[in-house]
């Protein structure tokens, strides 16, 4: 029982590492309709900036918002120079845009930074608390605690403001929002930001746990690819349940399927999310879809 | 002693000859002008193991120290590196290219188990040097006799498990193992050796293992069933990532085992690094058998001042790092293979004395630890020693440990 | 004579490029053959792609996957049967294309980013799931496959022609993979001009309407990942005996990435984009990392960047910059080029919109 629950926490500790990445993809579908194979990376390289930053001698309350800040802005840059040139390519060449990006930040990344993982400062503490006989580290908490703040503020952000009404609009039909007055183009900008602001977050929590390098997102994010997808990857509750979901079934599925084992459990997760997808096609909080006709 | 004296002679009569190495009746071959030596490489620069890539270039750094002293009998040495990604299906077109178009004398310190053992039987079929491949798996040295123009250098992964299992019968006979490992050649190289060198006890002794892939973001979950499984001994056979959050997750399941730490990730900055993220490791077992630059233990010596004067030369090297002394390390043995060959560069010359011949002293290793090849071992680096992380530093522990002749 | 005059101009481009890539190894070294045998290879698997991104519409991201099943195919029963390797790629073929077949039921149910998710997912644990069958994939030692040696007919031909040495191995299995991409070229290029091509792309522009006409929507789109697979698996045949070796890392997801890359590089529901997709495929990542290295006319405050932070930085700029120039693939670009000079020619303002994927006739 001890052992089940063990799982269980450190499968939710994990989940927590995969919503807030998730997070940000749900957010650039949503300004979009598309999945941005470059945001661990920009994530991570936003939390390489925090880091030179705080290494300058920087507060950490400072670096916080400040990176935040500059991922905002980084995002909108990137959207102009790179992504605005193809915004009416079809979407498979957008696609193989953000692979690019990907690949160029990563490159980036090792040519500043490094290869070798770096420690990076935690506003929690590094200790553990014992939850009915099985550890929980305090970090791990403060990210999941983080990803529910960040879920709240995205959630109001596109519910609830005319900005986040302009966005989705103008991704579900840009001819219609520009009729409006909307200007389609720059929410599309904004979309960028806004992800790559959510990510930065995401990268700034989870290095104290993954440790900084420049591949420190390369794992987290198929698995957010997948929580995201999981939990229908317009909604931003449903990134965040799909997380966690990701995360105790891998860790279930390699400790008590018999025959799994560490090596697979991946394997058996992702087949445990597409028999999902197979039953409910839209993911467990998506919207059903029309058919495009 | 003999052909190192001999070679040393010719050196010298080389010298004495003329400033120039030019004339006479040198044995040459292909990749050798009258003065460059041009060697190939493989190696990731590019996708999950790029972390690799700068191996390659602390190695042209001591290539370019080595010509900036006049290279080896005149020659200088050039190095062509090229990125194959990790992926042996790169590696093959790569090294085929080095070899029939930019004809290089060598192949040196190509990277991945995989990777060079894609072409082992290509380099071997055209008797062209594999040399010192950079990587720990046991058939590079086990299998010389069916690969002849194939050598490694690293101390394989058996062997240093073999010395984790003596270390643990003789101090921890009812040690109840857990094992954590990746689940790929290197991984299960680490396994066989700790299982070989339990003999009997192996069953009864390691209670669980347990393998990660390289794709899972965190092994706590293997750990917690480990610590489940009742271990009280755990060996983490992992790359250095994987390793330090080990620690943290190790401690943070309030538990306190004996762990052993394999070679490829005991840098003392990483093992500083988990004590900063809440781990607590005193009394951790590991071995080394190369200097580390973040040893304190070292600012005086005189391997590491060369070490520091020599990756001076790479503006993109990080002189912490470990890769790169194993880099300048492992270029000093290619550099000591030319110049005993003196004049007679030819390839199997250079194989000859490379794979039974060698018996360096190397600057960059821990002292007493030297490179050594017979004709009838061809592991050039077979000795270790335990060390214990107290306090804030790694301390060697007892005698150097030569698992010569172990590994059949 | 007459007729031969009068044959479209799209049988002159092929005539062309069939002599360019017949004559290829005689001009070239024998390594280098080798690098065309996997660019030939490449675009037989990308063609696969292809007719089901491009013509059905549905999205991969996992055909390193498919490849991997072919390559692991031929190599075992080359090495544990003792097979002969020409059979072995049917075999691998026809084996892979089922898995595909299979898999594709379940991906009926899946909107495109679903599939695009599934596929992936394959991809990601294709080389844990290599190394589980250890007695029939050797784990992760991989296997090892000796150089096939050409046959004596094909030996002697080429040394009379060349009037040079016999034929290495190498360039034999360029000329087997040149034969094979040739067949299945052709093969494509049938079905997208015939009613199954009709039908895949009456479904890729419209399911409901597709299925209004009467076009069987699933059985079709079964039909696309099963022939898809089956181009992947031959791919993936091929690839094991050209490097003669295939282990776990030989399929890592990137190659699934640029596979995907090649094919939209390329240009998608096309039959010459897969040609351009496979030389990209192979060449991008070589000339990122050693061609721009050494180019002295790119100055020198852009290149320092590019020449200390390696080829990955190279390899992502060059990536975007030819999307953003070329953003329906290079055969996009040409076609829309030669469709510009010829309105200038002929002083018609008349502009392609740059947004439909280009015809499948046209080239």
């Amino acid at each position: 029982m001890q052992e089940f629950l063990q799982q269980v926490l450190s499968g939710i500790a994990s989940g927590g590492i995969y919503a807030s990445l998730a997070l940000a993809l749900v957010l650039i579908y949503n300004a979009m309709g598309l999945v941005n194979f470059a945001q661990g990376e920009m994530a991570m390289f936003a939390t390489f900036l925090a880091f030179t930053l705080i290494g300058r001698g920087m507060d950490y309350w400072i670096a916080l918002p400040l990176t935040i800040a500059i991922a905002f802005v980084g995002g909108i840059v990137i959207q102009r120079v790179v992504i605005r040139p193809v915004e009416r390519a079809p979407v498979l060449t957008l696609v193989i845009v953000t692979l690019g990006l990907a690949t160029l930040i990563n490159g980036l990344a090792g040519f500043f930074f490094g290869y070798l993982p770096r420690l990076f400062p935690s506003p929690f503490s590094v200790q553990t608390i014992d939850i009915f006989g099985a550890a929980a580290s305090w970090q791990d908490l403060g990210v999941i605690a983080v990803s529910g703040v960040v879920l709240v503020l995205v959630f109001l952000m596109l519910q609830r403001t005319t900005v986040g009404l302009a966005m989705r609009a103008a991704a579900h039909n840009p001819e219609a929002s520009r009729l409006l007055g909307i200007r389609v183009s720059w929410m599309l900008a904004l979309g960028w930001g806004l992800a790559s602001a959510v990510g930065a977050v995401s990268g700034i929590m989870v290095a104290p746990i993954l440790y900084l390098e420049p591949n420190m997102m390369q794992t987290v994010i198929i698995y957010a690819f997948a929580a995201a997808v999981l939990g229908g990857i317009e909604s931003p509750l449903g990134a965040v349940i799909g997380g966690l979901i990701v995360g105790v079934t891998v860790n279930l599925a390699g400790t008590y399927l018999p025959g799994v084992g560490g090596d697979l459990q991946l394997a058996v997760a992702f087949a445990i999310i597409i028999a999902v997808l197979v039953i409910r096609p839209n993911g467990l909080l998506g919207r059903r879809a029309m058919r495009r006709a | 002693m003999g052909p190192r004296l001999a070679a040393a002679a010719a050196f010298l009569v080389m010298a004495g000859a003329c400033g120039s190495s030019s004339g006479g009746t040198v044995a040459t071959d292909v990749g050798i002008t009258s003065n460059q030596i041009l060697l190939g490489n493989t190696i990731s620069q590019t996708g999950a193991a790029a972390a690799y890539g700068t191996i390659a270039n602390a190695e042209n750094a001591y290539f370019t120290y080595i010509n900036s002293k006049g290279g080896i009998n005149g020659r200088k040495i050039k190095f062509v590196i090229l990125d194959d990604a990790y992926n042996p299906a790169q590696t093959v077109p790569l090294t085929k290219q080095l070899v029939e178009q930019n004809q290089v004398f060598a192949m040196f310190s190509g990277l991945g188990t995989q990777d060079q053992t894609s072409v082992r039987d290509y380099l071997n079929t055209q008797k062209v040097p594999q040399l010192f491949v950079a990587t720990g798996a046991t058939t590079f040295g086990k299998d010389f006799n069916s690969n002849k123009w194939t050598l490694g250098w690293q101390p394989p992964y058996q062997g240093e498990s073999h010395i984790y299992a003596k270390d643990v019968l003789q101090n921890h006979p009812n040690a109840k193992i857990g094992v954590l490992y990746q689940n790929d050649d290197y991984g299960q190289d680490y396994l066989k050796g700790l299982i070989d060198g339990l003999g009997d006890k192996a069953s009864t002794m390691i209670v669980d293992k347990e393998s990660y892939d390289v794709t899972s973001a965190s092994p706590a979950s293997q750990l917690a069933i480990l610590h489940a499984k009742g271990a009280d001994t755990v060996f983490v056979f992992a790359i250095p990532k994987p390793t330090i959050q080990s620690l943290a997750i190790i401690t943070g399941l309030h538990w306190a085992p004996t762990i052993y730490v394999n070679s490829v990730s005991n840098v003392a900055t990483y093992m500083k690094l988990a004590e900063k993220s809440g781990a607590k490791i005193d009394g951790a077992i590991s071995v080394g058998y190369i200097k580390d630059p973040t040893d304190p233990q070292w600012t005086n010596d005189d391997g590491m001042k060369l070490y520091r004067q020599v990756i001076a030369n790479c503006s993109t090297c990080d002189a912490n790092n470990g890769f790169n002394i194993y880099g300048v390390a492992v270029a000093y043995t290619m550099v000591d293979v030319l110049t005993q060959a003196g004049s007679n560069l030819s390839r199997a010359n250079v194989m000859k004395i490379a794979s039974s011949q060698l018996n360096e002293t190397n600057p960059f290793l821990l002292p007493g630890i030297t490179v050594t090849t017979t004709s009838g071992d061809h592991f050039p680096i077979m000795q270790e020693q335990v060390i214990q992380w107290t306090g804030d530093a790694w301390h060697l522990q007892g005698s150097i440990i030569n698992e010569r002749g172990t590994i059949k | 004579m007459r007729f031969v005059g009068r044959a479209p101009r799209r049988y002159w481009l092929i005539a062309l490029g069939v002599i360019v890539f017949a004559g290829l190894p005689t001009q070239v070294t024998s390594f280098q053959s080798l690098e065309w045998a996997e660019v030939l290879i490449f675009a037989i698997v990308i063609m696969g792609l292809n007719l089901l991104v491009g013509y059905s519409g549905q999205i991969s991201l996992g055909h390193g996957a498919f490849m991997a099943v072919g390559a692991y195919t031929t190599a075992i029963l080359v090495h544990r049967y003792h097979v002969d390797y020409l059979l072995t790629i049917p075999i691998a073929g026809l084996l892979t294309g089922l898995v595909g077949f299979f898999l594709g039921i379940p991906a009926l149910r899946l909107s495109p980013l679903y599939l695009a998710l599934a596929t992936f997912a394959l991809a990601v644990i294709t080389p844990s799931l290599i190394k589980r069958p250890e007695n029939l994939t050797q784990g992760t030692q991989g296997i090892l496959l000796a150089p096939q040696q050409p046959p004596d007919w094909a030996s002697s031909l080429f040394a009379g022609v060349t009037g040079g040495p016999a034929m290495t191995s190498d360039q034999w299995l360029y000329y087997l993979c040149f034969i094979v991409a040739a067949a299945l070229f052709w093969v494509a290029w049938n079905i997208v001009r015939r009613r199954p091509g009709r039908a895949l792309m009456a479904i890729r522009d419209g399911e409901v309407a597709a299925a209004a006409s009467g076009v069987n929507v699933a059985g079709y789109k079964t039909l696309a990942f099963g022939l898809s697979a089956f181009y992947a698996g031959v791919a993936g045949a091929l690839y094991a005996l050209a490097t003669g070796f295939v282990s776990p890392d030989t399929f890592p997801v990137s190659l699934s990435f640029q596979l995907l890359v090649g094919a939209v590089i390329g240009g998608l529901g096309s039959i010459a984009g897969p040609l351009f997709g496979g030389i990209f495929t192979f060449w991008l990542p070589i000339i990122s990392s050693q061609f721009v290295q050494t180019q002295d006319w790119i100055p020198d405050q852009v290149a320092s960047v590019f020449k200390n932070a390696g080829p990955a930085v190279t390899y992502g700029a060059l990536l975007i910059l030819i999307m953003i120039f070329a953003p329906n693939g290079l055969v996009g670009l040409i076609l829309s080029a030669y469709a510009r000079l010829r309105s200038r020619l002929r002083g018609v303002g008349e502009r392609t919109t740059g947004q439909l994927p280009p015809d499948p006739q046209t080239i």
